[in-house]
Protein backbone atom coordinates (compact mmCIF):
# COMPACT_ATOMS: atom_id res chain seq x y z
CA UNK A 1 0.00 0.00 0.00
CA UNK A 2 1.40 3.61 -0.53
CA UNK A 3 1.41 5.34 2.46
CA UNK A 4 1.39 8.85 1.41
CA UNK A 5 -1.89 8.44 -0.16
CA UNK A 6 -3.85 6.94 3.29
CA UNK A 7 -6.39 9.56 4.89
CA UNK A 8 -6.88 9.90 8.66
CA UNK A 9 -9.86 7.75 8.23
CA UNK A 10 -8.01 4.94 6.70
CA UNK A 11 -4.78 5.18 9.10
CA UNK A 12 -6.99 4.99 11.89
CA UNK A 13 -8.22 1.41 12.08
CA UNK A 14 -4.47 0.13 11.42
CA UNK A 15 -3.47 2.38 14.08
CA UNK A 16 -5.88 0.60 16.29
CA UNK A 17 -4.72 -2.33 15.45
CA UNK A 18 -1.12 -1.70 16.00
CA UNK A 19 -2.12 -1.21 19.62
CA UNK A 20 -4.58 -3.99 20.54
CA UNK A 21 -1.54 -6.47 19.22
CA UNK A 22 0.84 -4.56 21.31
CA UNK A 23 -1.52 -4.73 24.15
CA UNK A 24 -2.35 -8.67 23.42
CA UNK A 25 1.44 -9.00 23.47
CA UNK A 26 1.76 -7.30 26.72
CA UNK A 27 -1.26 -8.73 28.95
CA UNK A 28 0.12 -12.79 27.81
CA UNK A 29 3.92 -11.79 29.24
CA UNK A 30 1.90 -9.95 32.20
CA UNK A 31 -0.41 -12.98 32.98
CA UNK A 32 3.01 -14.89 33.72
CA UNK A 33 3.70 -12.78 36.85
CA UNK A 34 1.59 -13.04 40.21
CA UNK A 35 2.05 -9.26 40.59
CA UNK A 36 1.22 -8.08 37.30
CA UNK A 37 -1.51 -10.83 36.54
CA UNK A 38 -5.20 -9.16 37.42
CA UNK A 39 -4.13 -6.08 35.60
CA UNK A 40 -2.39 -7.83 32.23
CA UNK A 41 -5.83 -9.82 32.28
CA UNK A 42 -7.34 -6.37 31.84
CA UNK A 43 -5.27 -5.27 29.49
CA UNK A 44 -6.04 -7.55 27.35
CA UNK A 45 -9.51 -7.66 27.54
CA UNK A 46 -8.84 -3.66 26.89
CA UNK A 47 -7.12 -4.57 23.60
CA UNK A 48 -10.09 -6.91 22.66
CA UNK A 49 -12.47 -3.84 22.97
CA UNK A 50 -9.87 -1.77 20.90
CA UNK A 51 -10.17 -4.06 18.13
CA UNK A 52 -13.32 -4.43 17.62
CA UNK A 53 -13.74 -0.71 17.66
CA UNK A 54 -11.23 -0.51 14.89
CA UNK A 55 -13.03 -2.84 13.38
CA UNK A 56 -16.47 -1.53 13.25
CA UNK A 57 -15.74 1.55 12.59
CA UNK A 58 -13.68 -0.06 9.27
CA UNK A 59 -16.17 -2.08 7.96
CA UNK A 60 -18.92 0.20 8.45
CA UNK A 61 -22.25 -1.81 9.08
CA UNK A 62 -25.29 -1.02 7.79
CA UNK A 63 -28.65 -1.22 10.01
CA UNK A 64 -29.57 -4.73 9.27
CA UNK A 65 -26.13 -5.72 10.43
CA UNK A 66 -26.33 -3.77 13.39
CA UNK A 67 -29.51 -5.77 14.46
CA UNK A 68 -27.63 -8.62 14.13
CA UNK A 69 -24.75 -7.79 16.12
CA UNK A 70 -26.31 -6.73 19.17
CA UNK A 71 -28.57 -10.18 18.94
CA UNK A 72 -25.25 -12.24 19.16
CA UNK A 73 -23.63 -9.73 21.34
CA UNK A 74 -26.71 -9.95 23.59
CA UNK A 75 -27.04 -13.76 23.73
CA UNK A 76 -23.05 -14.68 24.03
CA UNK A 77 -22.39 -11.43 26.42
CA UNK A 78 -25.38 -12.26 28.59
CA UNK A 79 -24.73 -15.90 29.11
CA UNK A 80 -20.96 -15.28 29.45
CA UNK A 81 -21.72 -12.85 32.08
CA UNK A 82 -23.88 -15.15 34.23
CA UNK A 83 -21.37 -17.77 33.62
CA UNK A 84 -18.90 -16.54 35.23
CA UNK A 85 -20.35 -15.17 38.10
CA UNK A 86 -22.14 -18.61 38.98
CA UNK A 87 -19.36 -21.34 38.58
CA UNK A 88 -18.02 -22.26 41.37
CA UNK A 89 -14.12 -22.03 41.94
CA UNK A 90 -13.88 -25.98 42.06
CA UNK A 91 -15.19 -26.12 38.46
CA UNK A 92 -12.68 -23.96 36.89
CA UNK A 93 -11.30 -26.78 34.92
CA UNK A 94 -14.14 -27.51 32.97
CA UNK A 95 -15.01 -24.19 32.39
CA UNK A 96 -12.45 -23.04 30.60
CA UNK A 97 -13.12 -25.76 28.04
CA UNK A 98 -16.75 -24.94 27.81
CA UNK A 99 -15.15 -21.49 27.06
CA UNK A 100 -12.37 -22.91 24.84
CA UNK A 101 -15.33 -25.15 22.97
CA UNK A 102 -17.03 -22.28 22.43
CA UNK A 103 -14.96 -20.40 20.43
CA UNK A 104 -13.29 -23.45 18.38
CA UNK A 105 -17.49 -23.32 17.57
CA UNK A 106 -17.29 -19.54 16.21
CA UNK A 107 -14.22 -20.23 14.39
CA UNK A 108 -15.89 -22.99 12.76
CA UNK A 109 -19.14 -21.34 11.82
CA UNK A 110 -17.41 -18.42 9.96
CA UNK A 111 -15.86 -20.77 7.90
CA UNK A 112 -19.07 -22.63 7.00
CA UNK A 113 -20.77 -19.30 6.49
CA UNK A 114 -18.07 -18.09 4.23
CA UNK A 115 -18.05 -21.59 2.37
CA UNK A 116 -21.87 -22.02 2.17
CA UNK A 117 -23.11 -18.12 1.37
CA UNK A 118 -20.49 -16.22 0.33
CA UNK A 119 -21.38 -14.72 -3.28
CA UNK A 120 -18.05 -13.88 -4.19
CA UNK A 121 -16.47 -17.56 -5.10
CA UNK A 122 -13.81 -17.85 -2.58
CA UNK A 123 -9.85 -17.83 -4.10
CA UNK A 124 -7.66 -20.78 -3.14
CA UNK A 125 -5.94 -19.23 -0.19
CA UNK A 126 -9.45 -18.99 1.39
CA UNK A 127 -10.35 -22.49 0.39
CA UNK A 128 -7.46 -23.41 2.07
CA UNK A 129 -8.26 -21.48 5.06
CA UNK A 130 -11.57 -22.55 5.24
CA UNK A 131 -10.60 -26.54 4.93
CA UNK A 132 -7.93 -25.32 8.46
CA UNK A 133 -10.90 -23.45 10.10
CA UNK A 134 -13.47 -25.96 9.52
CA UNK A 135 -11.12 -28.90 11.04
CA UNK A 136 -9.33 -27.14 13.66
CA UNK A 137 -12.62 -25.45 14.87
CA UNK A 138 -14.72 -28.68 15.33
CA UNK A 139 -11.87 -30.69 16.83
CA UNK A 140 -11.43 -28.12 19.42
CA UNK A 141 -15.11 -27.67 20.04
CA UNK A 142 -15.86 -31.47 20.19
CA UNK A 143 -12.39 -32.34 22.13
CA UNK A 144 -13.80 -29.62 24.88
CA UNK A 145 -16.45 -30.99 25.18
CA UNK A 146 -15.41 -34.20 25.85
CA UNK A 147 -13.31 -32.70 28.27
CA UNK A 148 -15.45 -31.06 30.53
CA UNK A 149 -18.01 -33.65 30.25
CA UNK A 150 -15.38 -35.90 31.61
CA UNK A 151 -14.36 -33.46 34.04
CA UNK A 152 -18.22 -32.86 35.42
CA UNK A 153 -18.35 -36.51 35.67
CA UNK A 154 -20.94 -37.28 32.88
CA UNK A 155 -18.84 -39.48 30.78
CA UNK A 156 -16.64 -41.84 31.95
CA UNK A 157 -13.52 -43.44 30.14
CA UNK A 158 -15.14 -46.47 27.54
CA UNK A 159 -12.90 -49.67 27.75
CA UNK A 160 -12.99 -50.17 24.23
CA UNK A 161 -11.15 -46.63 24.01
CA UNK A 162 -8.13 -48.15 26.46
CA UNK A 163 -7.22 -50.88 24.11
CA UNK A 164 -5.30 -50.43 20.15
CA UNK A 165 -8.50 -50.16 18.76
CA UNK A 166 -8.66 -46.38 19.19
CA UNK A 167 -5.47 -45.66 17.03
CA UNK A 168 -7.21 -47.18 14.31
CA UNK A 169 -10.49 -45.60 14.62
CA UNK A 170 -9.02 -42.30 14.99
CA UNK A 171 -5.89 -43.15 11.86
CA UNK A 172 -9.73 -43.83 10.35
CA UNK A 173 -11.10 -40.37 10.76
CA UNK A 174 -7.83 -38.66 10.43
CA UNK A 175 -8.55 -39.91 7.10
CA UNK A 176 -11.64 -39.21 6.53
CA UNK A 177 -10.17 -35.34 7.47
CA UNK A 178 -7.50 -36.06 4.80
CA UNK A 179 -10.41 -37.10 2.10
CA UNK A 180 -12.30 -33.86 2.64
CA UNK A 181 -9.66 -32.03 2.97
CA UNK A 182 -8.62 -32.43 -0.38
CA UNK A 183 -11.46 -32.84 -1.75
CA UNK A 184 -12.75 -29.19 -0.01
CA UNK A 185 -11.02 -26.74 -2.06
CA UNK A 186 -11.95 -28.43 -5.41
CA UNK A 187 -15.71 -27.52 -4.70
CA UNK A 188 -16.18 -25.55 -1.19
CA UNK A 189 -19.86 -26.03 -0.54
CA UNK A 190 -20.31 -29.53 -1.69
CA UNK A 191 -19.75 -33.09 0.37
CA UNK A 192 -16.51 -32.39 0.71
CA UNK A 193 -17.33 -29.71 3.79
CA UNK A 194 -19.93 -32.04 5.37
CA UNK A 195 -17.15 -34.97 5.45
CA UNK A 196 -14.82 -33.16 7.08
CA UNK A 197 -17.12 -31.50 9.26
CA UNK A 198 -18.46 -34.72 10.43
CA UNK A 199 -14.84 -36.56 10.60
CA UNK A 200 -13.15 -33.45 12.43
CA UNK A 201 -15.95 -33.77 14.97
CA UNK A 202 -15.37 -37.14 15.50
CA UNK A 203 -12.35 -37.49 15.56
CA UNK A 204 -12.01 -34.38 18.53
CA UNK A 205 -14.22 -36.62 20.25
CA UNK A 206 -12.06 -39.77 19.36
CA UNK A 207 -8.89 -38.55 21.04
CA UNK A 208 -10.20 -36.79 23.75
CA UNK A 209 -12.21 -39.61 25.25
CA UNK A 210 -9.03 -41.92 26.12
CA UNK A 211 -7.77 -39.28 27.99
CA UNK A 212 -7.86 -40.09 31.56
CA UNK A 213 -9.10 -37.27 34.03
CA UNK A 214 -5.20 -36.54 35.68
CA UNK A 215 -4.30 -35.50 32.34
CA UNK A 216 -7.30 -33.21 31.17
CA UNK A 217 -5.38 -30.14 32.51
CA UNK A 218 -3.18 -31.17 29.40
CA UNK A 219 -5.39 -31.92 27.17
CA UNK A 220 -7.80 -28.25 27.97
CA UNK A 221 -4.24 -25.97 27.61
CA UNK A 222 -3.36 -27.61 24.23
CA UNK A 223 -7.06 -27.75 22.92
CA UNK A 224 -6.83 -23.55 23.95
CA UNK A 225 -3.48 -23.58 21.48
CA UNK A 226 -6.07 -25.11 18.85
CA UNK A 227 -8.48 -22.57 19.04
CA UNK A 228 -5.94 -19.82 18.79
CA UNK A 229 -4.70 -21.74 15.44
CA UNK A 230 -8.65 -21.60 14.43
CA UNK A 231 -8.74 -18.13 15.27
CA UNK A 232 -5.98 -17.74 12.84
CA UNK A 233 -7.51 -19.52 10.24
CA UNK A 234 -10.47 -17.70 10.73
CA UNK A 235 -8.32 -14.75 10.42
CA UNK A 236 -6.74 -15.82 7.09
CA UNK A 237 -10.69 -16.79 5.78
CA UNK A 238 -12.09 -13.35 6.38
CA UNK A 239 -8.44 -11.54 5.88
CA UNK A 240 -7.86 -9.92 8.68
CA UNK A 241 -4.17 -9.51 9.95
CA UNK A 242 -4.95 -8.53 13.66
CA UNK A 243 -6.69 -11.88 14.12
CA UNK A 244 -3.99 -13.61 12.38
CA UNK A 245 -1.98 -12.27 14.81
CA UNK A 246 -3.33 -12.59 18.23
CA UNK A 247 -4.70 -16.31 16.86
CA UNK A 248 -1.10 -16.93 16.25
CA UNK A 249 0.67 -15.77 19.75
CA UNK A 250 -2.37 -17.32 21.45
CA UNK A 251 -1.92 -21.04 19.47
CA UNK A 252 2.13 -20.33 20.07
CA UNK A 253 1.79 -19.34 24.14
CA UNK A 254 -0.80 -22.03 24.54
CA UNK A 255 1.74 -24.72 23.19
CA UNK A 256 4.65 -23.32 25.61
CA UNK A 257 2.31 -23.40 28.51
CA UNK A 258 1.05 -27.09 27.61
CA UNK A 259 5.29 -27.80 27.80
CA UNK A 260 5.56 -26.52 30.64
CA UNK A 261 2.37 -28.16 32.41
CA UNK A 262 3.58 -31.31 30.92
CA UNK A 263 7.00 -30.99 32.74
CA UNK A 264 5.10 -30.20 36.20
CA UNK A 265 3.60 -33.65 35.93
CA UNK A 266 6.32 -35.27 34.39
CA UNK A 267 4.63 -36.34 31.60
CA UNK A 268 5.45 -35.92 27.73
CA UNK A 269 2.91 -34.60 25.67
CA UNK A 270 3.38 -37.77 23.30
CA UNK A 271 2.29 -40.06 26.28
CA UNK A 272 -0.88 -38.21 27.31
CA UNK A 273 -1.88 -37.80 23.58
CA UNK A 274 -1.65 -41.25 22.71
CA UNK A 275 -0.39 -43.45 26.62
CA UNK A 276 -4.31 -43.46 27.49
CA UNK A 277 -5.36 -42.93 30.97
CA UNK A 278 -2.66 -43.76 33.49
CA UNK A 279 -2.44 -47.27 34.91
CA UNK A 280 -5.78 -48.28 32.96
CA UNK A 281 -3.84 -49.70 30.11
CA UNK A 282 -3.90 -53.16 31.60
CA UNK A 283 -7.22 -53.27 31.66
CA UNK A 284 -10.58 -52.06 33.47
CA UNK A 285 -10.24 -54.38 36.42
CA UNK A 286 -6.75 -52.81 38.00
CA UNK A 287 -8.99 -50.29 40.03
CA UNK A 288 -10.68 -53.22 41.65
CA UNK A 289 -6.89 -55.35 42.35
CA UNK A 290 -5.30 -52.26 43.52
CA UNK A 291 -7.90 -51.36 45.79
CA UNK A 292 -8.06 -55.04 47.31
CA UNK A 293 -4.23 -54.94 47.74
CA UNK A 294 -3.73 -53.24 50.60
CA UNK A 295 -2.89 -55.45 53.83
CA UNK A 296 -1.46 -53.26 56.63
CA UNK A 297 -3.52 -50.39 56.71
CA UNK A 298 -4.23 -49.06 60.22
CA UNK A 299 -7.19 -46.72 60.48
CA UNK A 300 -8.27 -44.08 63.26
CA UNK A 301 -11.22 -41.92 64.24
CA UNK A 302 -11.16 -38.37 64.06
CA UNK A 303 -10.50 -38.05 68.08
CA UNK A 304 -7.55 -39.88 68.02
CA UNK A 305 -6.11 -37.45 64.98
CA UNK A 306 -7.29 -34.70 67.40
CA UNK A 307 -5.07 -35.63 69.80
CA UNK A 308 -2.36 -36.22 67.67
CA UNK A 309 -3.00 -32.60 66.68
CA UNK A 310 -3.27 -31.24 70.05
CA UNK A 311 0.09 -32.23 70.90
CA UNK A 312 1.66 -31.21 67.74
CA UNK A 313 3.82 -28.24 67.44
CA UNK A 314 4.18 -28.65 63.45
CA UNK A 315 1.33 -29.42 61.15
CA UNK A 316 1.88 -29.72 57.20
CA UNK A 317 -1.56 -29.74 55.50
CA UNK A 318 -1.50 -31.16 51.79
CA UNK A 319 -4.57 -30.75 50.47
CA UNK A 320 -5.95 -32.53 46.96
CA UNK A 321 -9.31 -32.45 44.38
CA UNK A 322 -10.49 -34.59 47.52
CA UNK A 323 -10.87 -31.54 50.00
CA UNK A 324 -11.92 -29.24 46.83
CA UNK A 325 -14.72 -31.67 45.84
CA UNK A 326 -15.98 -31.23 49.52
CA UNK A 327 -15.39 -28.06 49.68
CA UNK A 328 -13.88 -28.29 52.72
CA UNK A 329 -11.48 -25.51 52.40
CA UNK A 330 -13.48 -23.14 54.74
CA UNK A 331 -13.60 -25.52 57.15
CA UNK A 332 -10.31 -26.21 56.63
CA UNK A 333 -9.33 -22.61 57.58
CA UNK A 334 -11.15 -22.73 60.74
CA UNK A 335 -9.13 -25.85 61.84
CA UNK A 336 -5.81 -23.91 61.59
CA UNK A 337 -7.01 -20.49 62.92
CA UNK A 338 -8.04 -23.02 65.80
CA UNK A 339 -4.52 -24.61 65.58
CA UNK A 340 -2.59 -21.23 65.25
CA UNK A 341 -4.31 -20.25 68.30
CA UNK A 342 -3.41 -23.20 70.32
CA UNK A 343 0.50 -22.23 69.15
CA UNK A 344 1.07 -25.31 66.23
CA UNK A 345 2.80 -23.65 63.19
CA UNK A 346 0.48 -24.38 60.41
CA UNK A 347 1.67 -24.37 56.26
CA UNK A 348 -0.15 -26.09 53.61
CA UNK A 349 1.86 -28.28 50.92
CA UNK A 350 0.88 -27.38 47.63
CA UNK A 351 2.30 -29.99 44.46
CA UNK A 352 2.51 -28.43 41.36
CA UNK A 353 -0.79 -30.03 40.27
CA UNK A 354 -2.69 -30.42 43.59
CA UNK A 355 -6.08 -30.74 42.12
CA UNK A 356 -7.29 -31.51 38.74
CA UNK A 357 -5.53 -28.53 37.39
CA UNK A 358 -1.97 -26.86 38.00
CA UNK A 359 -2.51 -23.76 40.17
CA UNK A 360 -6.10 -24.71 41.33
CA UNK A 361 -5.59 -25.39 44.82
CA UNK A 362 -3.98 -21.91 45.53
CA UNK A 363 -7.43 -20.38 43.97
CA UNK A 364 -9.32 -22.48 46.06
CA UNK A 365 -7.20 -22.25 49.00
CA UNK A 366 -7.58 -18.28 48.85
CA UNK A 367 -11.05 -18.48 48.42
CA UNK A 368 -11.12 -19.13 51.97
CA UNK A 369 -8.91 -16.48 52.92
CA UNK A 370 -5.42 -18.84 54.01
CA UNK A 371 -3.09 -16.58 53.89
CA UNK A 372 -0.83 -16.85 50.90
CA UNK A 373 2.13 -17.10 52.62
CA UNK A 374 1.34 -20.64 54.25
CA UNK A 375 0.73 -22.00 51.03
CA UNK A 376 4.61 -23.66 50.26
CA UNK A 377 5.63 -24.73 47.17
CA UNK A 378 6.58 -28.20 46.80
CA UNK A 379 10.65 -27.43 46.77
CA UNK A 380 10.38 -25.11 49.76
CA UNK A 381 8.54 -27.95 51.63
CA UNK A 382 9.93 -31.17 50.78
CA UNK A 383 13.08 -30.37 52.74
CA UNK A 384 10.31 -29.25 55.64
CA UNK A 385 8.40 -32.80 56.08
CA UNK A 386 11.32 -33.99 58.66
CA UNK A 387 10.30 -31.66 61.01
CA UNK A 388 6.78 -31.97 60.52
CA UNK A 389 5.03 -33.20 63.64
CA UNK A 390 1.78 -34.31 61.75
CA UNK A 391 1.08 -33.95 58.13
CA UNK A 392 -2.70 -34.51 57.36
CA UNK A 393 -3.73 -35.57 53.67
CA UNK A 394 -6.48 -34.27 52.47
CA UNK A 395 -7.85 -35.76 49.05
CA UNK A 396 -4.62 -36.14 47.58
CA UNK A 397 -3.23 -39.57 46.38
CA UNK A 398 -1.04 -39.96 43.57
CA UNK A 399 0.96 -36.78 44.72
CA UNK A 400 2.14 -37.88 48.33
CA UNK A 401 2.89 -42.07 46.59
CA UNK A 402 6.61 -41.99 47.86
CA UNK A 403 6.78 -44.74 45.00
CA UNK A 404 7.46 -42.39 42.57
CA UNK A 405 10.99 -41.64 43.92
CA UNK A 406 11.65 -45.76 44.95
CA UNK A 407 9.61 -48.09 42.70
CA UNK A 408 11.17 -47.65 39.41
CA UNK A 409 8.39 -50.00 38.11
CA UNK A 410 5.58 -47.83 39.40
CA UNK A 411 3.69 -45.79 36.56
CA UNK A 412 4.72 -42.87 38.96
CA UNK A 413 7.95 -43.20 39.01
CA UNK A 414 9.84 -40.24 38.54
CA UNK A 415 7.17 -37.55 39.14
CA UNK A 416 7.91 -35.19 42.04
CA UNK A 417 6.08 -35.99 44.92
CA UNK A 418 5.63 -34.46 48.10
CA UNK A 419 7.59 -36.09 50.73
CA UNK A 420 5.32 -36.99 53.34
CA UNK A 421 6.65 -40.19 54.21
CA UNK A 422 9.33 -38.25 55.77
CA UNK A 423 6.99 -37.08 58.28
CA UNK A 424 6.61 -38.38 61.98
CA UNK A 425 3.04 -38.60 62.20
CA UNK A 426 0.37 -38.94 58.71
CA UNK A 427 -3.21 -38.89 58.84
CA UNK A 428 -4.81 -39.68 55.39
CA UNK A 429 -8.37 -38.36 55.35
CA UNK A 430 -10.08 -40.16 52.08
CA UNK A 431 -13.75 -41.79 51.59
CA UNK A 432 -12.44 -45.08 50.66
CA UNK A 433 -9.27 -46.90 49.55
CA UNK A 434 -10.16 -46.43 45.89
CA UNK A 435 -7.23 -45.68 44.00
CA UNK A 436 -6.40 -42.42 42.77
CA UNK A 437 -6.95 -40.82 39.55
CA UNK A 438 -3.46 -42.23 38.10
CA UNK A 439 -5.60 -45.97 39.14
CA UNK A 440 -2.38 -46.92 41.16
CA UNK A 441 -2.16 -48.17 44.92
CA UNK A 442 -0.37 -45.53 47.21
CA UNK A 443 2.32 -47.38 49.29
CA UNK A 444 1.73 -44.42 51.64
CA UNK A 445 -0.65 -45.70 53.37
CA UNK A 446 0.57 -48.72 54.27
CA UNK A 447 3.43 -47.03 55.88
CA UNK A 448 3.68 -47.66 59.97
CA UNK A 449 3.43 -43.86 60.32
CA UNK A 450 0.31 -43.71 58.24
CA UNK A 451 -3.18 -44.06 59.53
CA UNK A 452 -6.12 -43.36 57.38
CA UNK A 453 -9.10 -41.41 58.44
CA UNK A 454 -12.02 -42.51 56.03
CA UNK A 455 -14.59 -39.87 55.86
CA UNK A 456 -15.54 -37.17 53.34
CA UNK A 457 -12.90 -34.48 53.88
CA UNK A 458 -15.93 -32.07 55.29
CA UNK A 459 -17.37 -34.49 57.75
CA UNK A 460 -13.96 -35.00 59.17
CA UNK A 461 -12.87 -31.88 59.36
CA UNK A 462 -16.11 -30.60 61.04
CA UNK A 463 -15.37 -34.14 63.40
CA UNK A 464 -11.57 -32.64 64.22
CA UNK A 465 -13.09 -29.15 65.05
CA UNK A 466 -15.10 -30.58 67.65
CA UNK A 467 -13.05 -32.79 69.37
CA UNK A 468 -10.48 -29.65 69.59
CA UNK A 469 -12.71 -27.36 70.99
CA UNK A 470 -13.83 -30.28 73.23
CA UNK A 471 -10.53 -30.50 74.53
CA UNK A 472 -10.61 -26.93 74.89
CA UNK A 473 -8.13 -25.73 72.39
CA UNK A 474 -8.14 -22.48 71.09
CA UNK A 475 -9.75 -21.54 74.15
CA UNK A 476 -7.52 -21.34 76.99
CA UNK A 477 -3.55 -20.27 76.62
CA UNK A 478 -0.98 -22.76 75.45
CA UNK A 479 0.32 -24.97 77.94
CA UNK A 480 -2.58 -24.92 80.44
CA UNK A 481 -4.11 -28.36 80.87
CA UNK A 482 -7.26 -29.61 78.39
CA UNK A 483 -10.36 -28.15 80.17
CA UNK A 484 -13.10 -31.20 80.50
CA UNK A 485 -15.89 -31.20 77.86
CA UNK A 486 -18.59 -29.07 78.74
CA UNK B 1 -5.29 -8.03 3.56
CA UNK B 2 -2.95 -6.54 0.91
CA UNK B 3 -1.52 -9.93 -0.25
CA UNK B 4 -0.34 -13.51 0.85
CA UNK B 5 2.98 -13.00 1.52
CA UNK B 6 2.11 -10.29 4.04
CA UNK B 7 -0.64 -12.43 5.86
CA UNK B 8 2.50 -15.56 5.99
CA UNK B 9 4.93 -12.76 7.67
CA UNK B 10 2.61 -11.75 10.00
CA UNK B 11 1.72 -15.25 11.10
CA UNK B 12 5.37 -16.29 11.20
CA UNK B 13 6.29 -13.52 13.26
CA UNK B 14 2.70 -13.59 15.61
CA UNK B 15 3.79 -17.25 16.06
CA UNK B 16 7.32 -16.55 17.00
CA UNK B 17 6.26 -13.63 19.63
CA UNK B 18 4.00 -16.11 20.73
CA UNK B 19 6.94 -18.64 21.55
CA UNK B 20 8.90 -16.19 23.37
CA UNK B 21 5.91 -14.32 25.49
CA UNK B 22 5.92 -17.04 28.55
CA UNK B 23 8.87 -18.85 29.48
CA UNK B 24 8.39 -19.17 33.06
CA UNK B 25 5.17 -19.81 34.72
CA UNK B 26 4.84 -20.24 38.89
CA UNK B 27 2.25 -22.97 38.63
CA UNK B 28 -0.24 -20.65 40.74
CA UNK B 29 -0.92 -18.92 37.73
CA UNK B 30 -1.10 -21.78 35.03
CA UNK B 31 -5.01 -22.31 35.23
CA UNK B 32 -5.29 -18.00 35.33
CA UNK B 33 -2.74 -18.36 32.39
CA UNK B 34 -4.70 -20.67 30.56
CA UNK B 35 -8.07 -19.36 31.49
CA UNK B 36 -6.74 -15.51 30.31
CA UNK B 37 -5.15 -16.92 26.86
CA UNK B 38 -8.48 -18.63 26.12
CA UNK B 39 -10.79 -15.47 26.56
CA UNK B 40 -8.07 -14.25 23.89
CA UNK B 41 -8.75 -16.50 21.71
CA UNK B 42 -12.41 -15.40 21.99
CA UNK B 43 -10.92 -12.20 19.38
CA UNK B 44 -11.80 -14.92 16.58
CA UNK B 45 -15.29 -12.10 16.70
CA UNK B 46 -13.87 -10.18 14.90
CA UNK B 47 -14.33 -12.49 11.78
CA UNK B 48 -18.02 -13.06 13.05
CA UNK B 49 -18.72 -9.20 12.64
CA UNK B 50 -17.11 -9.22 9.60
CA UNK B 51 -18.77 -11.45 8.10
CA UNK B 52 -22.00 -10.13 9.64
CA UNK B 53 -21.02 -6.48 7.80
CA UNK B 54 -20.21 -7.98 4.72
CA UNK B 55 -23.12 -10.21 4.47
CA UNK B 56 -25.53 -8.29 2.20
CA UNK B 57 -28.48 -8.80 3.67
CA UNK B 58 -28.00 -12.52 3.11
CA UNK B 59 -29.94 -14.12 6.10
CA UNK B 60 -28.33 -17.30 6.32
CA UNK B 61 -25.24 -15.57 6.46
CA UNK B 62 -26.19 -12.81 8.98
CA UNK B 63 -27.71 -15.79 11.05
CA UNK B 64 -24.67 -17.96 11.81
CA UNK B 65 -22.36 -14.67 11.68
CA UNK B 66 -24.93 -13.50 15.14
CA UNK B 67 -24.32 -17.21 16.04
CA UNK B 68 -20.94 -17.59 15.95
CA UNK B 69 -20.58 -14.02 17.53
CA UNK B 70 -22.77 -15.49 20.29
CA UNK B 71 -20.25 -18.24 20.67
CA UNK B 72 -17.44 -15.84 20.52
CA UNK B 73 -18.28 -13.36 22.82
CA UNK B 74 -19.63 -15.90 25.44
CA UNK B 75 -16.04 -17.01 25.41
CA UNK B 76 -14.39 -13.79 25.77
CA UNK B 77 -16.47 -12.28 28.16
CA UNK B 78 -16.99 -15.00 30.44
CA UNK B 79 -12.77 -16.12 30.09
CA UNK B 80 -12.14 -12.74 31.27
CA UNK B 81 -14.56 -12.08 33.84
CA UNK B 82 -13.74 -15.63 35.49
CA UNK B 83 -10.38 -14.66 35.11
CA UNK B 84 -10.58 -11.52 36.70
CA UNK B 85 -12.37 -13.64 39.74
CA UNK B 86 -9.34 -16.26 40.15
CA UNK B 87 -6.69 -13.21 39.91
CA UNK B 88 -8.73 -11.11 42.40
CA UNK B 89 -8.15 -13.70 45.35
CA UNK B 90 -4.30 -13.63 44.85
CA UNK B 91 -4.39 -9.67 45.06
CA UNK B 92 -6.36 -9.57 48.24
CA UNK B 93 -4.46 -12.10 50.10
CA UNK B 94 -0.96 -10.53 49.22
CA UNK B 95 -2.81 -7.16 50.48
CA UNK B 96 -4.28 -8.61 53.67
CA UNK B 97 -0.67 -10.16 54.79
CA UNK B 98 0.08 -7.49 57.77
CA UNK B 99 -3.68 -8.40 58.72
CA UNK B 100 -3.06 -12.64 59.06
CA UNK B 101 0.15 -12.06 60.48
CA UNK B 102 -1.59 -9.93 63.46
CA UNK B 103 -3.95 -13.07 63.86
CA UNK B 104 -1.99 -15.77 65.15
CA UNK B 105 -0.30 -13.45 67.63
CA UNK B 106 -3.16 -13.32 69.49
CA UNK B 107 -2.72 -16.84 71.15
Amino acid sequence: MDLSQMDLMEVFPYAIDLVAVLLLALGIKGLSKVSSARSANGLAALALGLAVVGLLVQLQPGSTAWLWIAAGTALGGLAGLITAQRVPMTAMPETVALFNGCGGMASLLVALGVALFQSSEPNLVSRISIVISVFVGAITFSGSIVAMAKLQGWLDTPGWTQSSLRHAVNLALAGLCLVGAIGLPIEPSGWALWLLLAASTLLGIGVTLPIGGADMPVVISLLNSYSGVAAAAAGFVVGSQLLIVAGAMVGAAGLILTQVMCTAMNRSLVSVLFGGALGATSGGGSGASSDAGYTRITSCSAEECAMALEQAERVVFVPGYGLAVAQAQHSLRELSKLLEAHGVEVSYAIHPVAGRMPGHMNVLLAEADVPYEQLLEMDIINPEFPRADVVIVLGANDVVNPDAKTDPTSPLYGMPVLEVDQARQVFVVKRSLGAGYAGIANALFELPQTAMVFGDAKAVLNGLLTELRGMGVGKTPVGSAAKAKT
Amino acid sequence: MSSLSEALWVLLLGSLLGLELIGKVPPTLHTPLMSGANAISGITLLASLTLIAQANGNQALLLLGALSLGFALYNVVGGFLVTDRMLAMFSRKTKSKSNSNANPGGS
